[in-house]
């Protein structure tokens, strides 16, 4: 610090009206201003440090022509109804890159632990402390829903058609679904661990697995008996495999069969329904440990 | 009217360790209050307590009347925390930083712009605040620290070590800052364990040492316990330890010296307690004459808060940092740290 620090000439301390800033500000206001405040705050740094956005866009693509191509001369019929493999795998990369995106989502969080920023946010006065996870949840769900476009775009610049309005509809709900339930478990550990290095590790855990004890790359009828247990009751199952429905029917509606579980078959809407359930357990999961922060 | 900041039998623990066993102190409005000790003492979390980081096992805490247990959103209100270690996001630039603080403190939009190009202004940072702060020096960092925390115009700033770090031109800036802050009325209560940093500024002083609050009032009220003014005396660069022994006999004859120690380590150099504000110098100087013996140097000063810390603890401010680095568990103090 140099000498150039000016006297406070101005009557800038002593001038205490609107010190207590609060008269004309109702709870939700305030929320709302520190929710924006906080969610801008997320834009500015992926603005000036875009590399993630580009490697978030990069990444799905090139799943989308390799992996693609590598199956790309199995048998017609073998990937049920698809008309190829890259048909079929759009649908799993989807629903992948958006799961991905939201397990990184308390990265910046466990960050912010640690260099201390949460404290600036914590000693704050501010209306709710979940206006924290609210940004991040905003931020990522955004990522995802960019992310989302340029695959399903991609994908029919590779042939694989795109679904109807009301289908894209659902597309971007099943996503956003699916990220606020990852985004909670991820703050969640966020906040639970012991630093990023652990974060980082689970992330890494849990990827890969529930990537391959899915529906993403393969049909269920492709797996063993066990696998297609494992794979029938991970969520991400109900992800996808409504996707990859709208793709192939234009007529689907809310009683469509989607999957054919070894105990039975789950429609359309009861796939959304599972979902919802997954946000339900994620969300009562994480609130002792908010609140054990946050409270 | 109620005190700016009263702090009534505080006590933490985190786990086995008791962090802070028994402080309480009360800050007046427009004061600076020092809070002095070694590192490990149980400041920061003190201070993390009256921030509302931390809950409290028990005790109060009460910012001007409004506690900051029962309501911490009030006291978050009227509190400005600038923390040791500097928060700040590198990618934002300072006037980002400065706008998220606006609205986490949610002040009136209208107000938001022109109050921060004013603290802006007064910190000396205009021509930064458009450049990532990543790219400042400690210094600016600091500044920029301050700002943030001065924004809301807080009724008691809470400063916890702000010249930690800190290069000696900075650290003059920031105390002369602080001083300006005093002037316009700002209460200011600062930790650290630097006493000349507590003497330089604090109008009121307590010194805590272990988790308890060991001594306090002003600096010169704790300093008149201790006793008699500190008098170093060579009477050559270099003496012989005959020499030194002869006036030391000769010194403890005066009515005025109170105590005489031949300091080996500095040229069998003297030091004196003698009664306070006398005319010492004078009387020992014509005293050596007496004998023929010269003055090389003599230097008469009041005790410093060292000697206050150590008529308590039994042990200098240095010796409890030392022992205090020792005995450190970096990573348990990282994780209360961290929320």
């Amino acid at each position: 610090m140099s000498r150039t620090i000016t006297p406070p000439q101005s009557e800038f301390l002593n001038d205490r009206e609107g010190s207590i800033a609060i008269p004309n500000s109702t709870p939700l206001s305030d929320f709302i201003q520190e929710t924006l405040a906080l969610t801008r705050r997320l834009f500015i740094q992926l603005q000036r440090r875009p590399s993630t956005l580009a490697a978030g866009i990069i990444q799905p693509l090139m799943w989308l022509v390799l992996f693609g191509a590598l199956f790309q001369n199995a048998p017609q019929g073998l990937f049920g109804e698809s008309a190829s493999y890259g048909q079929f795998l759009g649908a799993g990369i989807i629903v992948f890159t958006a799961f991905g995106g939201a397990l990184n989502a308390g990265l910046p969080v466990m960050f912010d632990r640690e260099f201390g920023f949460l404290n600036r946010l914590l000693v704050a006065p501010l209306a709710s402390r979940f206006s924290i996870v609210m940004a991040s949840a905003i931020f990522i769900t955004t990522l995802s829903l960019i992310q989302t476009a340029a695959i399903v775009v991609m994908s029919a610049l590779l042939g694989s058609g795109l679904p109807n309005a009301l289908g894209l509809a659902l597309v971007g709900l099943i996503v956003l679904m699916l990220v606020l339930a990852v985004t909670a478990l991820s703050l969640g550990l966020a906040f639970a661990l012991p630093g990023h290095i652990e974060l980082i590790a689970v992330i890494f855990v849990t990827n890969l697995p529930l990537l391959f004890a899915s529906t993403a790359l393969v049909p269920l009828s492709f797996m063993p008996k066990w696998l297609q247990v494992v794979a029938t009751l991970n969520p991400l199952s109900y992800a996808i495999e409504p996707i990859r429905y709208v793709y192939l029917h234009s007529d689907w509606n809310l009683s469509s069969v989607v999957v054919n579980a070894p105990w039975g078959s789950v429609t359309m809407g009861m796939s959304l329904l599972i979902l919802l359930a997954f946000n339900v357990v994620a969300f009562v999961a994480i609130q002792p440990l908010l609140k054990r922060t946050l409270a | 009217m109620a005190p700016a900041v009263l702090i009534e039998q505080l006590q933490k623990r985190y786990g086995a360790i008791a962090a802070v066993k028994d402080v309480s102190l009360q800050v007046e409005s427009g004061e600076i209050f020092g809070l002095l000790g070694p590192n490990g003492a149980g400041k920061t979390t003190t201070l993390r307590c009256l921030c509302t980081l931390t809950t409290p096992d028990s005790g109060q805490i009460e910012v001007s009347g409004v506690s900051a247990i029962e309501n911490p959103r009030l006291a978050r209100q009227r509190l400005g925390y600038v923390a040791q270690e500097v928060a700040i996001d590198k990618v934002l630039t300072g006037r980002e930083l400065l706008e998220l603080q606006a609205a986490l403190y949610h002040l009136p939009r209208q107000t938001i712009k022109p109050r921060i190009a004013e603290i802006l202004t007064l910190l000396g940072l205009d021509e930064w605040a458009d450049k990532k702060s990543g790219t400042y020096s400690g210094g600016l960092k600091k500044r920029l620290d301050l700002a943030a925390g001065l924004l809301h115009r807080p009724d008691v700033l809470v400063l916890d070590e702000p010249t930690v770090g800190l290069d000696i031109e900075s650290r003059v800036a920031v105390w002369n800052f602080l001083r300006e802050l005093r002037e316009q009325g700002t209460t200011i209560l600062i930790t650290s364990h630097y006493l000349e940093e507590i003497d330089a500024l604090a109008n009121r002083v307590a010194i805590i040492d272990r988790g308890i609050v060991i001594a306090s009032g002003t600096p010169s009220e704790l300093k008149d316990q201790v006793g008699g003014d500190r008098v170093t005396l060579r009477i050559r660069e270099f003496s012989s330890v005959e020499e030194a022994e002869q006036a030391k006999g000769l010194l403890e004859s005066l009515p005025l010296v109170q105590e005489v120690i031949i300091n080996g380590a500095q040229g069998n150099s003297l030091n004196l307690v003698v009664v306070p504000q006398s005319e010492a110098l004078m009387t020992i100087q014509h005293a050596l004459q007496q004998a023929g013996l010269p003055t090389f140097g003599i230097a008469q000063a009041r005790p410093s808060l060292d000697d206050v810390y150590l008529n308590a603890t039994g042990r200098t401010l240095l010796d409890a940092e030392i022992a205090a680095a020792g005995s450190r568990d970096v990573k348990a103090e990282k994780k209360q740290n961290m929320r």
